[in-house]
C-alpha cells in the first residue's frame, strides 16, 4: 500500500507504450543504505551505547555521568579551548575579512588570499602541529616560547591559524554584502565613521559574526589530530579523552566511557550548529 | 547617491566599487589600514609553513642545507612501522577509491531526485550535511562495531573509504548541487528521453558532461580531505599517511623527513586547490 501511494506522487504519468516503472523512490536506495550503514548506524550505536553498561544493560543514569567532576573537567578544557579559539580566530578573522573586502575585488590580493584561506582552513591535523613545533616550539626557529606546550595558551595558537581563515572564508560574503550607498545615505544625513559602524555596519553584520564564531567553536571542539599531535600524554579535552577511553578502559569503570563523551559532544555540536544555522538564515536577509 | 555621481562620468568607474565622495585623508589610513593587515597576517600564516621548509632541507648539523630529507621521502624506513613510501601509496589509492565511489554514489542520486522523486530532496541535503555536525571522533566510536565485521572479510587500510565517503559527501554534495542547479536538467533529459536515450546514457553522457566543473571541484575537494584524514584511521590502528607521519614523529622527534612529506602533501593541497580556484574563474570569464 505505500509502495502504491509513493508510485503516485514519485512517477510521471507521461511516456506512454513503457512497462509500469519501478517507483521513483528506488533509484535512491543504494545512497539512502549507504548513509544508513555508514553514518546512521554509528551514531545510533553511540546514542544506544552510551545508555548501556559494558555488559549489555540499559542504564539510562549513566547521562548523569555527564556532570562527573571527572568526566566534566574535559568538557570545561574542551569549553575553554573552543571559546577563547573562537573569539580569538572570529575577531581577527572579521579584521582580515574586512581588509580583504575593501580592495579590489579581482585583485591578487584578494585571490591570493581566498585561496590561501580556502587550503588553511583545512589545514589543521598532524602537519599544522609540526610546523609550529619547529617554529616556536622547543627546538623552534623563529625563537622558544617557554608556553608552547601550556593549556589552553600554547594549543589555542595553533587552532587560531587555522580559525583566522575558516572566518574569512564565512565572514567575506557579509562585509561584501555591505552596500556601497549605505555608507553614502548615512554619511549624506552627516553621520560620523563612527556612528555609521555603531548604527548601521555592526547591527548588519553582527549575526554573520555570531554565525561565524559558533561555526568555529564547534570546529574546534570536533579538532582532534591537531591537540593529538601537539601533546600527547596529557588528556586536556573531551576528544582526547574519548581516544584515550577508546584505547584502554580506565575511567568510570561501569560505563562506556567513550560512547557517553561522544553523546555529550554531539549534543554540544547540535545545540552550537542550531544556532549556527538560525544566524545565518538571519545574517543572510542582507546578503541579497 | 552612486547612480547621480556617475552620471556625468566615465561609465567604468561605477563598478569598482569605491564610494567616489571618499576623502583622500580616508582613503590613505584604510590603505595603511590594509597594509598593517596584510603584513601582519601574512607573516602569521606564511611563518610556519617557512619554518616547515627550512626545518626540511636542514643539514645533519644545525644551520647547513641539505636535500636529504626529501630524497628520504621514497626510502625512509622507521623501527616497527611500516615504510613511509606504502604509507602514502595507501593515501593515494584510498583518494581515487573514495573520489570514484562518492561520485558514483552522489551523481546518478542527485539526479534522480532532481528529475523524479523531488520530495526527497530535502532528505538527501540534510543527510549529506548531516557529517558536518557529528565530529570524526564521534562517528569513530560508533564505527568500531561495524570496522570489527569488516575485519572479518579484509584487512587492508583501503577499507576505510567506507567512511572517508562519508566525510567527503557534505563537500562534494555542495560543489555538485551547485554545478545541477546551473544546469536545465528536466529539459537535457527529456530532450535525451525523447530520442531513445537509457537512463544511463541521460545520466552518463547528457548531465555530466555539462557539469564537469561541478564535478571536478567535488574530486579536488575529496582528494583533499583524504589526504589530511587522521582521526579516523588513527583510531581504527589504519595506518596512513597522517598515522604514520604521527608515528615516524613519535619513534624520531624532528624526523627532517615528516616536514619534507608534509610539506610536500601541503603543497600538492595548494596547487591543487589553486587549479580549483582559477579553472572557476575562467568558466565564469566565458560564461
Amino acid at each position: 500500500m505505500a509502495v502504491a501511494a509513493t508510485t503516485k506522487t514519485g512517477a510521471r504519468p507521461s511516456w506512454p507504450g513503457r512497462r509500469p516503472s519501478v517507483p521513483a523512490w528506488v533509484g535512491t536506495v543504494p545512497f539512502l543504505a549507504y548513509v544508513a550503514i555508514f553514518l546512521l548506524w554509528p551514531t545510533g550505536i553511540v546514542v544506544v551505547d552510551s545508555l548501556k553498561n559494558p555488559n549489555g544493560n540499559w542504564a539510562l543514569s549513566n547521562v548523569t555521568k555527564l556532570g562527573d567532576p571527572l568526566v566534566r573537567g574535559y568538557f570545561i578544557g574542551s569549553f575553554k579551548l573552543c571559546l577563547i579559539s573562537s573569539l580569538i580566530g572570529a575577531v581577527l578573522g572579521a579584521i582580515l575579512a574586512y581588509a580583504v573586502a575593501s580592495g579590489n575585488p579581482d585583485g591578487v590580493v584578494r585571490r591570493l588570499y581566498l585561496a590561501s584561506s580556502g587550503v588553511l582552513a583545512q589545514f589543521g591535523g598532524v602537519t599544522l602541529a609540526f610546523a609550529f613545533l619547529v617554529l616556536i616550539g622547543p627546538v623552534g626557529l623563529l625563537f622558544h616560547a617557554s608556553w608552547y606546550f601550556d593549556f589552553p595558551w600554547g594549543i589555542t595558537l595553533i587552532y587560531t591559524y587555522f580559525q583566522i581563515p575558516l572566518m574569512v572564508l564565512v565572514f567575506l560574503p557579509a562585509i561584501d554584502g555591505l552596500k556601497v550607498q549605505w555608507r553614502e545615505a548615512s554619511e549624506n544625513l552627516g553621520a560620523s565613521a563612527w556612528q555609521y559602524w555603531r548604527y548601521v555596519g555592526a547591527p548588519l553584520l553582527a549575526p554573520a559574526f555570531l554565525g561565524g564564531a559558533l561555526l568555529l567553536f564547534a570546529n574546534a571542539l570536533s579538532a582532534f589530530a591537531t591537540i593529538e599531535a601537539w601533546e600527547n600524554q596529557i588528556a586536556y579535552t573531551v576528544p582526547q579523552q574519548i581516544s584515550t577511553a577508546l584505547s584502554s578502559e580506565v575511567g568510570l569503570s561501569n560505563v562506556n566511557v567513550a560512547d557517553l563523551l561522544a553523546l555529550g559532544m554531539v549534543i554540544l555540536v547540535a545545540i552550537v550548529m542550531t544556532g549556527y544555522a538560525l544566524l545565518q538564515r538571519r545574517a543572510a536577509r542582507w546578503l541579497r | 547617491m552612486a547612480a547621480i555621481t556617475s552620471v556625468g562620468e566615465t561609465p567604468l568607474a561605477a563598478p569598482a566599487g569605491r564610494p567616489r565622495g571618499m576623502q583622500a585623508r580616508r582613503r590613505r589610513r584604510l590603505n595603511l589600514f590594509r597594509y598593517v593587515v596584510f603584513t601582519v597576517f601574512g607573516l602569521f600564516l606564511i611563518l610556519p609553513l617557512l619554518a616547515m621548509a627550512r626545518f626540511s632541507l636542514e643539514g645533519a648539523k644545525l644551520g647547513t642545507w641539505s636535500l636529504a630529507a626529501w630524497q628520504q621521502i621514497g626510502s625512509y624506513q622507521g623501527s616497527g612501522i611500516p615504510p613511509l613510501v606504502s604509507a602514502i601509496e595507501i593515501t593515494l589509492e584510498l583518494a581515487v577509491i573514495t573520489c570514484v565511489v562518492t561520485l558514483v554514489l552522489l551523481v546518478p542520486t542527485m539526479i534522480w531526485i532532481r528529475l523524479r522523486a523531488q520530495w526527497l530532496a530535502r532528505t538527501m541535503e540534510f543527510l549529506c550535511l548531516l557529517p558536518l555536525t557529528i565530529p570524526a571522533i564521534v562517528l569513530v566510536v560508533g564505527l568500531g562495531p561495524i570496522y570489527n565485521r569488516i575485519q572479518h572479510y579484509e584487512l587492508s587500510a583501503l577499507m576505510l573509504f567506507w567512511v572517508y565517503v562519508i566525510l567527503a559527501l557534505p563537500y562534494a554534495y555542495r560543489a555538485l548541487a551547485a554545478g545541477l542547479s546551473a544546469i536545465d536538467v528536466t529539459t537535457l533529459s527529456e530532450a535525451a528521453r525523447s530520442l531513445g536515450a537509457s537512463w544511463f546514457t541521460v545520466i552518463v553522457r547528457v548531465i555530466v558532461p555539462n557539469m564537469r566543473q561541478a564535478v571536478l571541484n567535488a574530486l579536488l575537494l575529496t582528494w583533499a580531505l583524504v589526504l589530511g584524514e587522521f582521526t579516523i584511521a588513527f583510531l581504527l590502528l589504519y595506518s596512513n599517511l597522517q598515522v604514520e607521519l604521527y608515528s615516524i614523529s613519535r619513534n624520531t622527534p624532528n624526523a627532517g623527513v615528516i616536514f619534507s612529506t608534509s610539506f610536500a602533501a601541503l603543497l600538492f593541497a595548494f596547487v591543487l586547490l589553486l587549479i580549483l580556484s582559477y579553472a572557476g574563474r575562467r568558466r565564469r570569464g566565458r560564461g
